[in-house]
């Protein structure tokens, strides 16, 4: 992840996603979308972070189905590479 | 416990799904928006934050979350369709530090195994059931469930849940609320954030009582089944928010917590010594009784003793098997059991012989007891002919037909309300036997009265009770 | 000699099962098997160890299921119709390779049939009733001393073989009283850490009898029939009466193999050559013992159950077509006496 990451963000492992799109109406600062763009192996268009505006709050981590695919680092996350 | 300052895959999961077959073991075999992804979530979390992973034992069912092994950093047992409650009945008593968790879906839980989560409720056993209601059979492709709703159509209620035919949805938590046992019982439900929260909350009070082995807790989770509802995942929250929630309401139905005690169960004992003292194994040589010369006609005895239920027919044929044995002969006895003990009749078989025992009923006896006139005009049928017959002759009042035996009439039931409890009339019937065979010394049998009965003043009875019924006969002898 | 105690063998079988390390107990009453519940309940707290009436057959055998696969030594008992529900359980049992031991007291079936003595689970627990190719070891103790030495035979095997084991046996055996002298108690135990699940962190392991790739079904399949093989290369028991210069074999097991005895003894002591081959083990079945028959002079073999024909077709395929076989059976409750043995003997064979 790039160093310029500003904390809380989201990320997902689009290979894990089925695109169900529960986090993307779990998230309310709307930041999470499903992206038509893209098709992992499995063939579903997997939901992905915009980038920017990630609250903490922990909704798509929690509404996620799939264990691994959902991450979200919150505010204070010190990085294993830094620590 | 301080929540992590990142929100990633509990260590309560394994790494990779290693049980998964296949090349895919990072994602789960579960549908796209599925509930139950949702709750293993919730439970994994929980494991680790409770730091209970090394201790944690999980049993899967049948349904969707057959599979529910490939997930869990725990023990796991995979089991018969609705017996978890059973199986994690046995697993919680065999490992008592263990917190043990059961994970089923309606179709497991409420139908084929409905007496199970009943029965393990009940008894409060110390397990954390998670109870997955998404009103549907999942695994087998969307067919009724007992939770599907009035007017539901699944691909066996094809025109809709109808009451009159198919019964109302079943309300699990409230049914098992009725019981006295449970400690925790709860319904909530995953169709928002907020709901998985509390759901969350649920889990973690659940694992919390059974790390505490406070007994049984149940969450009923209301959960999405997208592929077999036909929806997709979001308006499949809105389904469960909007029709399932009015049929199942949620909310704590019971949270006892704080009253209940922590769980002892017993800590088992492979000590021989003990192992012996309890069966009363060993107990060093027993000397056997000096055997007393007996005239052929009633050596190895085959004894056939009947009478009305009541009359001690049993305990006769136990004691005589009983001194038998103490002479070193070999013995058997068999009943004849069944309905015929709950009044009726009773009769049994008691063989004492020097040599090994073949068949154990006495088929063809040498001696028959008759307590009653049926048990007389039935035995006295197949008694050997030379045989010994001694008959009741206070209740029977007919004299045998057989006259190619040996026949004793002894007022056994008369001698024992003379000593004032006709119970004894089984012991009466002992000592006439010892008298009329001579294979037993009256005061050797007196010496194992006391063995026999509990308390001294049976054993006194009792040994008047041989006494008379011996002496009755070897006075008839003289 | 040892102390030797008058019980029935009901109750010995439980002796036998406390000896054997057994730590739990869990069934459902039935007549004419219920002592053995009655037994475990008066006995397995006073040692620690676990008793519970389960609410089913059912939810009996699947708490063997989950004490099995926690290591424990582990019993259950029934008859007939419990036996029958419990298919589902062993199945699993077998499937998972878990140890148990069940004990059978046989009554008169089918249906509801009676409490009689009868031996018509022959087939449901000899060939492995439930669903699957599995077998089970099934001991048949004809005592009430063996009721206690076989059940704890059973456990022994049940964990060597890591298969549920039987101890067959019928209304007689249960329900009379012999004297019974108690062995030792078993003292060493295998270890089973390396596949029980024992909630540590060492023994996160699965106990689960799915296999959804054909291969490996096929596979693990294969390996049980491996292990059945070993069984029956090993484990074959059975016992012989005056079969030294027998003309005439008699065949049975349980209660039966006593009249049998009876009969030969008679038969004997008016001049037939009579002798008693009876099966201990009924899987593994003495095929082989049997199969010698011819040679060693037989020249009929009669064999009596308490069914209509159940053990005799093992009896048969043994023989293969090499020797007479003749069949008398008696049901319902109703046991056949000695002299009735030697009418259909002399009938059949002339002697």
């Amino acid at each position: 992840m790039g160093e310029d990451r500003r904390y809380p963000f989201c990320e997902i492992d689009q290979e894990e996603c089925k695109g169900c799109g529960l986090c993307v109406a779990s998230c309310p600062a709307k930041v999470l979308e499903i992206d038509q763009g893209k098709l992992n192996s499995k063939g579903f268009h997997p939901s992905s972070y915009k980038g920017q505006g990630c609250l903490g709050c922990g909704n798509c981590f929690y509404t996620c189905p799939e264990p691994g695919a959902v991450t979200v680092y919150l505010k204070g996350y010190v990085p294993e590479e830094v620590k | 416990m301080a929540r992590p300052a990142v929100l990633r895959k509990p260590l309560g999961f394994v790494g990779r799904y290693e049980h998964k077959p296949g090349a895919e073991k990072n994602r789960t075999h579960y549908c796209p928006g599925c509930g139950h992804g949702i709750l293993h979530k919730l439970i994994a979390e929980a494991l680790e934050d409770f730091e209970i992973t090394d201790r944690a034992i999980m049993i899967s069912p049948v349904g969707c979350s057959v599979f529910a092994y490939y997930y869990f950093n725990a023990g796991n047992l995979q089991v018969p369709h609705g017996r978890a409650p059973a199986v994690a009945t046995a697993v919680s008593r065999a490992n008592p530090h263990a917190v043990v968790m059961s994970y089923q879906g309606d179709g497991d839980l409420a139908a084929i195994g409905g007496n199970h989560i009943v029965q393990a409720a009940n008894r409060g056993e110390n397990i954390a059931v998670f109870f997955v209601n998404n009103a549907i059979y999942g695994m087998t492709g969307g067919q009724m469930a007992p939770t599907t709703i009035e007017g539901m159509k699944t691909t066996t209620t094809p025109y809709g849940r109808n009451p009159l035919t198919d019964g109302y949805p079943m309300k699990i938590s409230e049914l098992l609320d009725s019981l006295h046992a449970p400690v925790f019982i709860a319904r909530t439900s995953l169709h928002d954030p907020a709901n998985i929260r509390k759901t969350r909350a649920a889990v973690r009070k659940a694992i919390q009582y059974t790390i505490e082995k406070k007994g049984f807790s149940l969450v009923e989770v209301l959960s999405m089944c997208p592929s077999n509802w036909k929806m997709d995942a979001v308006s499949s929250q809105e389904w469960i928010r909007d029709v399932l929630i009015p049929v199942f309401p949620l909310g704590t139905l019971r949270d006892r917590g704080s009253e209940a005690v922590e769980m002892k169960r017993p800590v088992p004992t492979f000590d021989p010594a003990k192992v012996r003292e309890v069966l009363g194994v060993g107990g060093g040589k027993q000397k056997a009784l000096a055997r007393r010369r007996v005239d052929p006609k009633y050596a190895d005895p085959s004894i056939r003793i009947a009478g009305f239920g009541g009359q001690g027919i049993l305990s006769a044929g136990t004691a005589i098997a009983n001194v038998g044995l103490e002479y070193g002969y070999n013995v058997s006895w068999l009943p004849s059991y069944g309905p015929e003990m709950r009044g009726g009749t009773a009769n049994c078989s008691v063989k004492i012989r020097e040599g090994s025992i073949g068949e154990p009923e006495a088929t063809q006896p040498t001696v028959v007891i008759a307590m009653n006139r049926p048990s007389m005009e039935k035995f006295e049928q197949i008694l050997k002919p030379g045989g010994t017959l001694i008959y009741n002759s206070t209740l029977i009042e007919v004299e045998p037909g057989r006259k190619d035996v040996e026949t004793w009439a002894v007022p056994i039931t008369g001698i024992a309300d003379g000593l004032g409890n006709t119970k004894v009339q089984s012991m009466v019937a002992v000592g006439a036997f010892a008298g009329v065979t001579g294979l037993f010394g009256l005061d050797d049998i007196k010496g194992l009265l006391p063995a026999m009965f509990e308390s001294e003043a049976m054993v006194l009875l009792n040994e008047k009770a041989v006494e008379a019924g011996y002496d009755y006969v070897t006075g008839m002898r003289r | 000699m040892m102390a030797r105690k008058l019980m029935k063998g009901n109750y010995a079988a439980v002796c036998g099962a406390a000896l054997a390390g057994c730590e739990a107990y869990y069934g459902y009453p039935i007549t004419p098997a219920s002592e053995i519940a009655e037994a475990a309940a008066a006995i397995f707290p006073k040692l620690g160890r676990t008793f519970l009436q389960a609410e089913c057959e059912t939810a009996s055998i699947n708490m063997v299921y989950g004490a099995a696969g926690c290591g424990k030594r582990v019993m259950t008992a029934s008859s007939g119709p419990g036996i029958s529900l419990k298919q589902e359980g062993l199945s699993y049992c077998a499937g998972s390779a878990l140890p148990c031991v069940v004990v059978d007291v046989m009554r008169g079936g089918p249906g509801l049939g009676n409490i009689g003595p009868e031996q018509g689970d022959y087939n449901q627990v000899v060939k492995g009733g439930g669903h699957g190719n599995y077998r089970v070891i099934v001991l048949a103790p004809n005592s009430c001393q063996e009721m206690c030495d076989l059940t704890m035979l059973a456990f022994e095997l049940a964990d060597r073989y890591r298969n549920p084991v039987f101890v067959l046996t019928d209304g007689v055996i249960g329900q009379m009283m012999e004297a019974v002298e108690l062995p030792e108690p078993v003292t060493i135990f295998p270890d089973k850490s390396g596949w029980a699940v024992r909630g540590t962190a060492d023994t996160h392991h699965l106990i689960n009898s799915i296999y959804l790739a054909h291969d490996e079904l096929e596979w693990w399949n294969n390996e049980l029939r491996k292990k059945y093989e070993e069984i029956e290369k090993n484990e074959v028991r059975f016992e012989e009466y005056m079969m030294d210069d027998a003309e005439y074999a008699l065949i049975g097991y349980g209660c039966v193999s006593r009249v049998l005895r009876s009969a030969v003894e008679e038969g004997r002591s008016k001049g037939a050559k009579l002798g008693l081959l009876r099966p201990v083990t009924l899987f593994p079945f003495p095929s082989k013992r049997i199969s010698e028959l011819p040679d060693r002079g037989v020249k009929g073999i009669l064999t009596v159950e308490l069914s209509t024909g159940q053990m005799v077709h093992d009896v048969n395929l043994a023989l293969c077509g090499k020797a007479r076989s003749d069949f008398h059976y008696r049901v319902g409750g109703n046991l056949p006496s000695a002299a009735e043995i030697l009418d259909r003997v002399s009938e059949l064979y002339g002697v």
